[in-house]
């Protein structure tokens, strides 16, 4: 992956004046991050800290019979027994017949999944606490364990949450009608089986935390990798007893989030608990094992979809089953179903067609929780909706790009309500279709690939275009019931008195540059440079109320709310200024970092100045509020904020290997209004790498017993730079309507993609073989298998 | 994942190598890239390890006009960069580079990747195709030990638990040998999924053809290096598969099919049309 060249490639721009919204400003975290001098939990040190290590389920399912701690170690050691006023984490919701499932931070009764904990243990090392799990004794009765959602909704088949007396969290269905009649009479009837691996998220930092006892405000304080911390202090406040005020999340830097760091998990809360209970720091810091085998995982679907169209192609109807294996238990706060409830409505995607019936099974089994990762199911959907729309190109023998253009939302039906009920706010979507297939050059390779390659692979294109809700508020979250439903996303902001500005907000910044993207919007306001305006994001104690930063919500709500606070405390410094210049308020503006009337200028020191050391000058009737404003902002609309994208892909597959190279990548997306348009891209790499390893790479395999079988990164291989292509992106800024300054979340959107578009592009590459893969990742056994399977296929027909 | 307790010494002679390798439960250590790991996973319990990489007596260049014998404590990242001479015309640092990533190079060395006998290690092939020897020594003596007889399975060879490689030995090919290595693997920087390898040097009468990552010991393709030998590289190809069709008759279709690849791809590396 080339970032150089985009950089170079963008230097032609037109240049955005100053350091406010547009421009592309560098990081200003990236100075302690590249200098190593980031304080990340794993860099805390405090004295007399312990380690925390846990012992962990062998097996997949089993009845517990006993915990036996080591001799001379009993109060080191802790099982159940010992925390019994610690709560079960249970994520309520409203859906009806939504069932609870009750997760004891260390297990009671059962253990559910390889990886739940059994008991946990502490020692002034890792490797002592380590050793004194190993010496505990775990007996059990084994149970049959329930893998895949099939055997999950077999009937007789073993229960994990017995009460509810089947395996399934939730059930939904959707039916606009008229699908019969379609079935009767469509020119073309698309039948399809897709499958999604299942995966892990790997931030770059594992979990990680330091819970400690602050004597001096009597506070628990919790240092977690977190991207919720005001959500975390509800969810340990629920489970430890504790009321909220006397907890204190103060997250450090946090490597990477994508979904893993929004859950409330049951080590974050044992940790707390032996912080609270002892009064002494613990810390405790995932290892890479523990992510792959017991951290909360992702993307596991399977679908069902029956696609009817006419003879051009055009949909006329979709009727859908989604089952998502959604583990043991239920993360907190986003429940078990928000997958499925995901799939089920993201599913049409930009596409329109008249009728859908979409039903989903939420299945429990005997697999880790299941967690919202970087886009929500959507990657998931756009891979099915992506290749059912190549199949259904093939069924009618038209380019599958012509097709799925006809079939996407016209930019003359904006605003658009779709089918699910999804209120798409504004956008182009088939001009970044075309857009991506002029830059990938389609006519070329259509070209190219009737000459064949010199080292005998194939080559293939692959498009794919997505929606990507961002932001979505109140009534959305409060239809799904979630325990914590996002409302007004407040800032402060503090003119200090040497002039320079202090933002602070609740959401925490987990690696997408937030502390610099919010200074920019308040630069943006008041003009002054971005290293004047000291961003602090997620202390509980120091910043506003946010549910914090998932659901690419963090620069429209965050984004918003710093410019709602910025504009206020601008009123109030031109209130002050105009008392000082002697003019009407309405005659002061901003201009690069200072503060101009008609006859004169003055600095925003001069302002704080006077209102911090000499405040015989102010004048009478000043607004005692001072100079810091707390607003709080949420956009016009709830539904969200559309962005899109297509990704095209161009691949080379090896057809003796199966190995899949990707050759060129196209991003052609529109995210609104762009804060920093490096960020943006930054986003886009970093989803479109994720992305590449869904495709190609990622999976956690799992045998007929529910043992993980990649437990290390040499059976788990994630996406590393050489296999990465060079992404070429390309932006359009259709400005939201509903939101501050046109801005559209942008975080997951890179993530969505990419399956579809290379999966599109192996099947693309294989067409003439007749070879067609519906299962990612694409490894090369899918592909060799896939291969020989159209092999037989056509010897049988050919003998036929 | 933090392994459990060791003696550790920093051993700064063979002797004293040998020394603490005869109590119980010893183990060496050089790079630490592969027993690392398996000591954090706990896979690896020795209660004691010596390690190998200030002995100076591993870092020797030997050699005479027919073979170089290379201490087993260079590291993959010289052999690389050339700071340890490559006798073998290009094919040594062109292996060398392949393996896993810089940072593992960095530490990695011959000598432990070739005792630790994973079968899908970049050395195991290379210096079976080559007919390499190993130098080892143990308290009562050394010994020489051809590559081929080295390794008895997978992970499992002829070293006593009190024996250490101390150096292989490479031929030194001559100016018009050819090599080919053709490594199948997922990504940059994996071990290999399947491995061809072959070499011919009509100077030293050597040819031969290796399919290497088989799950057990490389597979010596002897009827393709006798075609090879005799100048017959149709024959020689078309023997390799039927001797990999052959003797992986267990293992499934694909497996076969990907070292019929990997030795067809390692005849093109070596320029043998
Ligand atoms: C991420 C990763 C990727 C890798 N990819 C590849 C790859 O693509 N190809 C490849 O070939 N290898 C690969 N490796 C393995 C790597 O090359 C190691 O260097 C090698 O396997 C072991 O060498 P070492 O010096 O680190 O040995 P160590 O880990 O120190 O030791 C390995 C074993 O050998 C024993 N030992 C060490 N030295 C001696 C000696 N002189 N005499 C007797 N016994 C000894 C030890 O007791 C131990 O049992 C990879 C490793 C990693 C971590």
């Amino acid at each position: 992956m080339s970032i150089d060249q985009q950089t170079r490639d963008h230097e032609a721009h037109p240049a955005v004046s100053g350091e406010g919204i547009g421009a592309r400003v560098r990081r200003k975290e990236d100075a302690r991050h590249l200098m190593g001098r980031g304080r990340f939990a794993g860099d805390i040190r405090m004295p007399g800290m312990s380690d925390v290590a846990f012992l962990r389920s062998p097996v997949a399912h089993a009845r517990i019979l006993a915990v036996t701690k080591p001799q001379g170690h009993e109060g080191e050691v802790f099982t159940s027994a010992d925390c019994a006023d610690v709560a079960d984490i249970i994520t309520r919701s409203t859906i009806p017949g939504y069932k609870l499932s009750a997760h004891p931070p260390l297990a009671r009764d059962k253990v559910r999944f390889v990886g739940d904990i059994v008991a946990m243990a502490y020692a002034p090392t890792r490797a002592e606490a380590e050793d004194l799990c190993e010496a505990t004794l775990f007996d059990y009765e084994e149970l049959p364990a329930i893998v895949d959602c099939d055997s999950g909704r077999a009937p007789g088949a073993a229960l994990l949450h017995e009460a509810w007396g089947d395996n399934l969290f939730l059930e939904t269905s959707f039916d606009s009608g008229g699908i019969e009649e379609v079935a009767r009479t469509a020119a073309v009837k698309v039948e399809k089986r897709f499958r999604t691996g299942r995966q892990c998220m790997h931030p770059m930092e594992g979990k990680g935390l330091v819970a400690w006892w602050d004597f001096q405000n009597d506070t628990l304080v919790v240092n977690t990798s977190t991207q919720v911390p005001h959500m975390i202090r509800a969810g340990l406040a629920e489970t430890l007893g504790l009321p909220e005020a006397q907890i204190r999340i103060a997250p450090p830097d946090v490597g990477g989030g994508f979904g893993y760091k929004c859950l409330l998990q049951p080590e974050e809360v044992l940790v707390a608990w032996l912080a609270m209970t002892l009064k002494r720091p613990f810390r405790w810091i995932e290892d890479r094992r523990e992510h792959l085998t017991a951290g909360a995982n992702a993307r596991e679907h399977e679908y069902v979809i029956t696609a009817y169209a006419d003879a051009r192609g055009k949909l006329l109807a979709l009727d859908a089953e989604v089952a998502v294996n959604v583990g043991a238990y239920s993360v907190w706060p986003f429940t078990a179903c928000l997958e499925a409830a995901q799939a089920g409505g993201n599913l049409p995607g930009p596409y329109i067609w008249p009728h859908y019936r979409c039903k989903t099974y939420s299945v429990a089994t005997n697999k880790p929780p299941f967690a919202p990762y970087r886009g929500v199911a959507r990657p998931g959907v756009c891979f099915a909706m992506e290749l059912t729309i190549d199949a259904v190109a093939a069924a009618v023998g038209r380019e599958a790009v012509d097709v799925r253009a006809e079939n996407l939302v016209p930019a003359a039906a904006m605003p658009y309500l779709n089918i699910t009920k999804k209120f798409y706010d504004s956008g182009d979507y088939p001009a970044s279709l075309a857009t991506a297939r002029e830059m990938i050059g389609f006519d070329a390779i259509r070209a190219r690939q009737k000459m064949g390659e010199m080292d005998g692979r194939r080559i293939g294109v692959g498009f794919s275009t997505y929606t990507e809700q961002s932001a979505h508020g109140t009534k959305v979250f409060a239809s799904w019931g979630t325990p914590l439903v996002p409302g007004y996303e407040q800032a402060t902001i503090r003119l200090n008195p040497d002039g320079s500005a202090d933002v602070k907000a609740g959401i925490h910044t987990i690696g997408q540059g937030l502390e610099t993207t919010l200074a920019q919007v308040a630069s943006e306001i008041l003009t002054l440079p971005i290293a004047q305006i000291r961003v602090t994001l997620g202390d509980t104690a120091t910043t506003p109320f946010s549910t914090g930063a998932y659901a690419s919500r963090g620069m429209v709500m965050a984004g918003g709310a710093v410019s709602k606070a910025a504009q206020k405390l601008a009123e109030k410094v031109k209130a002050l200024a105009a008392h000082l210049m002697q003019c009407a308020a309405d005659q002061v503006r901003f201009e690069g970092g200072a503060i101009h009337g008609p006859t004169g200028s003055i600095s925003f020191a001069e302002i704080a100045r006077a209102w911090y050391r000499t405040p015989e000058v102010l004048p009478d009737g000043v607004d005692t509020g001072g100079l810091e404003v707390t607003e709080g902002y949420k956009p016009d609309v709830d539904t969200g904020l559309f962005s899109y994208a297509t990704h095209a892909a161009l691949v080379a597959v090896d057809v003796k290997t199966g190995a899949t190279e990707i050759l060129d990548y196209v991003v052609v997306e529109d995210c609104g209004r762009m804060v920093n348009p490096m960020i943006v891209e930054g986003q886009a790499y970093g989803g479109v790498a994720q992305g590449v390893g869904t495709a190609l790479f990622e999976e956690s395999t799992y045998d007929s017993e529910g043992q993980p079988l990649a437990s290390t990164l040499v059976d788990y291989l994630l996406p590393g730079p050489t296999e990465l292509p060079k992404v070429r992106i390309a932006h359009t800024e259709t400005l939201s309507p509903f939101s501050a300054h046109g801005i559209k979340g942008v975080g997951e959107g890179g993530a969505i993609a990419p399956a579809g578009a290379i999966v599109n592009a192996i099947n693309d590459a294989l067409k003439d073989i007749g070879a067609t893969l519906c299962e990612i990742p694409a490894t090369p056994e899918r592909v060799l298998a896939a291969l020989s399977e159209a092999r037989r296929a056509n010897n049988g027909r050919s003998a036929a | 994942m933090k392994p459990a307790a060791f003696d550790l010494t920093l051993a700064t002679s063979l002797d004293q190598v040998l020394s603490v390798l005869a109590g119980e439960g010893a183990k060496p250590v050089s790079g630490g890239c592969s027993l690392g790991p398996m000591l954090n996973l706990r896979l690896a319990r020795p209660a004691a390890l010596v390690d190998l990489r200030r002995v100076g007596e591993l870092r020797t260049l030997e050699g005479s006009a027919a073979h170089l014998d290379i201490g087993a404590g260079w590291t993959h990242a010289e052999i690389e960069d050339g700071v340890v001479p490559d006798v073998t015309g290009g094919l040594m640092r062109r292996v060398a580079h392949g393996i896993a990533y810089r940072a593992v190079r960095n530490r990695g060395t011959i000598g432990g990747s070739i005792a630790h006998a994973d079968p899908a290690a970049d050395w195991i092939s290379t210096m079976t195709v080559l007919d390499a020897t190993l130098l080892i020594r143990g308290r009562s003596g050394t010994r020489a030990c051809a590559m081929a007889d080295f390794m008895l399975a997978a992970y499992t060879t002829t070293l006593g638990a009190d024996e250490i490689i101390t150096a292989v030995r490479v031929p030194v090919l001559s100016a018009g040998a050819k090599t080919g290595y053709h490594k199948v693997c997922r990504k940059t920087g994996e071990f290999a999924q399947a491995i061809g390898a072959v070499v011919v040097d009509a100077g030293r009468g050597l040819a031969r053809v290796v399919a290497g990552a088989v799950e057990a010991p490389p597979l010596v393709l002897a009827g393709a290096g006798e075609r090879l030998k005799a100048g017959d590289m149709a024959g020689a190809r078309a023997a390799a598969h039927e001797e990999i069709e052959a003797a992986l008759a267990g293992h499934p279709e694909a497996f076969r099919a990907l070292h019929q690849v990997a030795v067809d791809r390692a005849f093109s590396d070596a320029g043998l049309a």
